[in-house]
């Protein structure tokens, strides 16, 4: 990869699309966050000409971070070729020229939507993710005023109460996602909706983790191995979703499944969510009960 | 056997070409010119240049083109061109007071100094299909005999008017007169100050606001407005440049301005005063211009220390909500997909009624929930 | 956990220091007087009754002493085991954390101190998860024994408030404050909106609670039966100002100001 991959870049915009005043303004938001983590910066989030709430937030952190030698990986539902995530990847092309990977090793950048991918990240990573709503609070108080003061006082009785009405309602915690964790024994934040099953590879993560919410106006960070821990209670612990079954394409047994429906009366097999996880898998040579069946027929 | 959903990325592409495809429609059928847009359709323009929080004509008939109409997606693409361009300053205020006037009204006096000018309008026609118009071809547009005498140069408006016998409340600078903020730069934080309501007002909905202002006069909400006045017209824009040192002028602009005019019945401070609410929009738009004004009056209510009760009063519910492209992106979000997170609650709800039924097979002792203690 | 019952009634019983101290304490609206030149010191396990027409000024001199609404002028002094902090000079998140520890708030309208949309134990447990508890059973439980102490049945522990009649819903209010075994209360009209049967039934609850816990409490009323029965001392307030002051049986059974004199006659107490 050379250094003019740049030059591939629509000469109608600025590299990454938006001007450098404004990539400026995004970095100082960044390092802010990086610096109090799991505070919610208010940044001056633009208009991007991808709809709002189609991961604006995520392209303006992405377009202040990278450069013509970055690799870019974008996933939607932990797939490389969902609609949100080739409509990102293909702006990113055209407005960066900057060369895109499926595959997690090879990324410098991951801007994500709901999932991290299952391989590990390394420090060399950044994983941006997609918010919709940055304030874990907010379907407690609908009140801007008010939730940012619950953060500046730490009262975060109210977020536990949420828990308990679960427990007594239905003898477990009813989130599946948007799990609300607790960053560097400080700040309540949302891990935007991944699937609670994500959860803990939020935790000293070697990779920095930045959270781009465009709508709401608000950047925040996870910086390169800080405690994230999931609100729990003592006797009822975080726990994450599991699978009595494997995937049936390439057998993985420890990796987040998607269920797909094959047919009208119901019938339905599950396969990681995770493509780039799966598709490796597969190269090795793992496989799942369905194709086994298959092959011994 | 099943095959991973791969291909998306051409079916995207070929989603374009159809979109084009329908854009166009019946071939046989003139193509639009975007000249023909913003001539015959300026009202629609108007709206594109309001929402979309920039005064360009020839863009917003592109975009309404290109988006066969569609005035939210039109005010969309203005938006995201809006964010590209580079600020080189801010223009010197508009003196509305001045303005070439087409249209002016009051409903709170009969007659006033400048005198009321109906102007264009369709507030006297009756709503009956002119079929003429379907023939193409065989409009050519009436031609308009001036009024009598020539209107005056400057037109005062009527909340000064009323605010030279002290019966209005008067618009006040902040101390210091700090430069206004703009949220196209800086988010909004709140509680906020009237400048920033003003311009998250100006870029609203039409829609939302004018059902907002509609359910202040049904009653979920304090005040009955008057039409104070409403006028349309031309207006420079002026523009001092940093090395220039005088102020020139960068062209006109068709602008619609709205004062409603309240009671308040004072307190114990202030004897009873009327208050105001304004609105100002871009193009011929009182609709939106008028909508606007009712709710800034209504979101005044924290300054005034009246109830904040309902919805019309509450300014983080109404300020929050009423951007169009926020709105429509949020709401059409729900397209994308969402199968990793409806896994999960497809997974606990079946473990929940799992459960449930097992529960329903013995004889109750304890509830699960009690279990633990 | 904090401290129990044993440590309030040790705390109560040993040489007295004012757990609040009230100093030249005024709250103005513009031109209008809110309250003015209150001043008292209140001890622990004390129960103080302010009475008062409306518009007489003690609600407003409640919020002031509650962290609520900010006094104009004076001192109010609390004292949070040993040391002296003035209330109104401490930072917000201070305030708010002193708050949530050391003191609760009983609302004339449950609305106002309860989340109807939150079952009853929730109700009750927030409080102790504000300050960290994170044993669901263990807080389940509390919730439970706090609930039978206010005279609910523990089997609605999952019922939210708005299930309730307005006397229960006042019970809960008063467990959630309590649960957490502040050392000061401030209650605002705590039977005020309610049928007079279960007014009496309430009273003679708190009292009971309130004796029990050694909690002290500011209780602002119009009632002056409500004053007779709960508290130890009483503040009579008219203009803003406070005009009368004395041990509640001397102020009821011998007034030395004429408008007391004229409360008192109006009503049988």
């Amino acid at each position: 990869m050379s250094a003019d991959t740049a030059l591939c870049a629509d000469p109608n915009y600025n590299f990454a699309y938006i001007d450098e005043q404004t990539k400026r303004m995004i970095r100082r938001a960044l390092l802010k966050a990086v610096s109090i983590p799991g505070y919610q910066v208010p940044f001056g989030s633009r208009e991007m000409p991808l709809a709002r709430g189609w991961g604006t937030g995520g392209i303006q952190v992405t377009a202040a971070l990278i450069g013509p030698l970055d690799r870019l990986k974008v996933i939607d539902q932990g797939a490389d070729d969902t609609t949100n995530a080739v409509a990102i990847r293909s702006f990113f092309s055209r407005v960066t020229g900057v060369e895109t990977t499926q595959k997690v090793a090879e990324a410098t950048i991951i801007q994500t939507r709901h999932r991290i991918p299952e391989r590990p990240l390394t420090e060399d990573q950044i994983l941006v993710y997609q918010v919709p709503q940055p304030e874990p609070l907010r379907k407690l108080e609908p009140s801007e005023v008010e939730t940012r003061n619950m953060h500046a006082w730490e009262e975060y009785g109210l977020m536990q109460v949420r828990l308990y009405e679960d427990i007594a309602r239905f003898g477990h915690v009813a989130t599946t996602y948007s799990y609300p964790v607790m960053v560097n024994d400080r700040y309540v934040a949302s891990p935007t909706p991944i699937p609670k099953f994500d959860n803990p590879k939020m935790n000293m993560m070697p990779a920095l983790q930045l959270f781009g919410a465009g709508r709401e106006k608000r950047i925040y960070a996870i910086p390169p191995y800080t405690k994230v821990r999931s609100l729990d209670f003592d006797d009822h612990p975080f726990t994450v979703q599991s699978w009595t079954q494997p995937c049936t394409l390439c057998g993985a047994r420890d990796s987040y499944l998607d269920e797909v429906i094959v047919d009208d009366s119901g019938g339905r097999i599950f396969v990681c969510s995770d493509t780039d996880h799966c598709e490796g898998r597969r190269e090795l040579g793992h496989v799942g009960p369905a194709e086994d069946s298959e092959r011994s027929t | 056997m099943y095959v991973a959903v791969k291909g998306g990325e051409a079916a995207i592409r070929a989603t374009h070409d159809l979109v084009a495809q329908m854009r166009r429609g019946d071939p046989c059928v003139p193509e639009l010119d975007t000249r023909q847009i913003r001539e015959q359709m300026k009202l629609a323009v108007a709206r594109v240049m309001n929402e979309g929080s920039l005064y360009d004509e020839d863009l917003a008939a592109l975009a309404l083109k290109q988006s066969q109409g569609d005035a939210v997606e039109a005010a969309f693409l203005m938006r995201a061109y809006r964010t590209t361009l580079p600020r080189f300053g801010s223009s010197a205020p508009l003196d509305t007071a001045r303005m070439a006037i087409r249209r002016r009204i009051s409903a709170a006096f009969k007659d006033l100094p400048g005198g009321q000018v109906l102007g264009p309008t369709y507030d006297y026609t009756h709503r009956l299909f002119d079929f003429a118009l379907e023939a193409a071809g065989l409009t050519a547009a009436p031609a308009v005999t001036p009024g009598g005498a020539p209107l005056d140069e400057s037109m005062p408006r009527v909340p000064d008017i009323l605010g030279s016998e002290g019966l209005m409340e008067p618009e006040r600078a902040l101390p210091d007169d700090p430069a206004p903020c703009d949220v196209t730069r800086e988010p909004a934080e709140f509680p906020i100050d009237r400048d920033g309501r003003l311009q998250m007002l100006a870029r609203g909905d039409e829609g939302f606001l004018l059902g907002l202002a509609y359910s202040v006069q049904r009653g979920f909400g304090a005040n009955h407005p008057f039409a104070g006045e409403i006028r349309m017209g031309e207006t420079s824009v002026r523009y001092r440049p940093e090395d220039l040192g005088f102020e020139i002028d960068l062209g006109e602009i068709t602008v619609t301005e709205c004062q409603m005019i309240n009671q308040f019945s004072g307190s114990k401070d202030a004897p009873p005063q009327f208050t105001r609410g304004y609105g100002f929009a871009f193009g011929h738009s009182e609709r939106k211009a008028m909508s606007m004004a009712i709710v800034d009056r209504s979101l005044k209510c924290r300054d005034l220390g009246e109830a904040a009760d309902y919805p019309a009063q509450k300014e983080e519910f109404v300020l929050y909500h009423c951007d169009t492209i926020e709105a429509s992106g949020f709401v059409e979000h729900l397209k994308l997909p969402h199968y990793v997170d409806f896994q999960g609650e497809l997974e606990l709800i079946r473990k929940i009624r799992r459960e449930h039924d097992e529960r329903a097979a013995e004889p109750a002792l304890f509830t699960p929930s009690e279990a633990a203690e | 956990m904090s401290a129990t019952i044993d440590d309030m009634r040790a705390r109560a019983a040993a040489p007295p220091a004012p757990i609040l101290q009230v100093e030249n304490v005024a709250r103005y609206y513009g031109e209008r007087v809110g309250c003015r030149d209150v001043a008292f010191d209140l001890w622990p396990g004390e129960v103080l009754g302010v009475v008062g027409e409306s518009g007489s000024g003690k609600s407003t001199l409640l919020r002031c002493l509650a962290g609520l609404d900010t006094p104009s002028a004076g001192h109010i002094r609390f004292d949070d085991d040993g040391v002296l902090l003035d209330i109104h000079a401490l930072p917000e998140p201070a305030r708010r954390a002193l708050m949530r520890r050391a003191w609760g708030i009983v609302h004339q309208n449950p609305r106002d101190g309860l989340r109807m949309d939150v079952s009853a134990g929730g109700n009750v447990g927030e409080r102790l998860m504000d300050r960290g508890a994170r044993h669901y059973g263990q807080i389940r439980a509390r919730a439970a024994d706090w609930l039978g102490r206010v005279e609910i049945d523990p089997a609605r522990i999952d019922d939210p408030p708005r299930r309730f009649s307005g006397g229960m819903q006042q019970r809960l209010q008063i467990a959630r404050v309590l649960v957490s075994e502040p050392r000061l209360v401030f209650m605002d009209e705590p039977t005020g909106g309610l049928d007079v049967s279960v007014q009496a039934k309430l009273l003679d609850l708190l009292r009971v609670l309130v004796r029990d816990l050694g909690i002290a409490a500011v209780i602002v009323t119009h009632d002056l039966a409500v004053a007779r029965l709960l508290t130890d001392r009483l503040m009579v307030m008219k203009d803003g100002r406070v005009i009368e002051q004395g041990l509640t049986d001397q102020v009821l059974d011998d007034p030395q100001q004429a408008y007391t004199q004229l409360l008192t006659s109006a009503v049988l107490v």
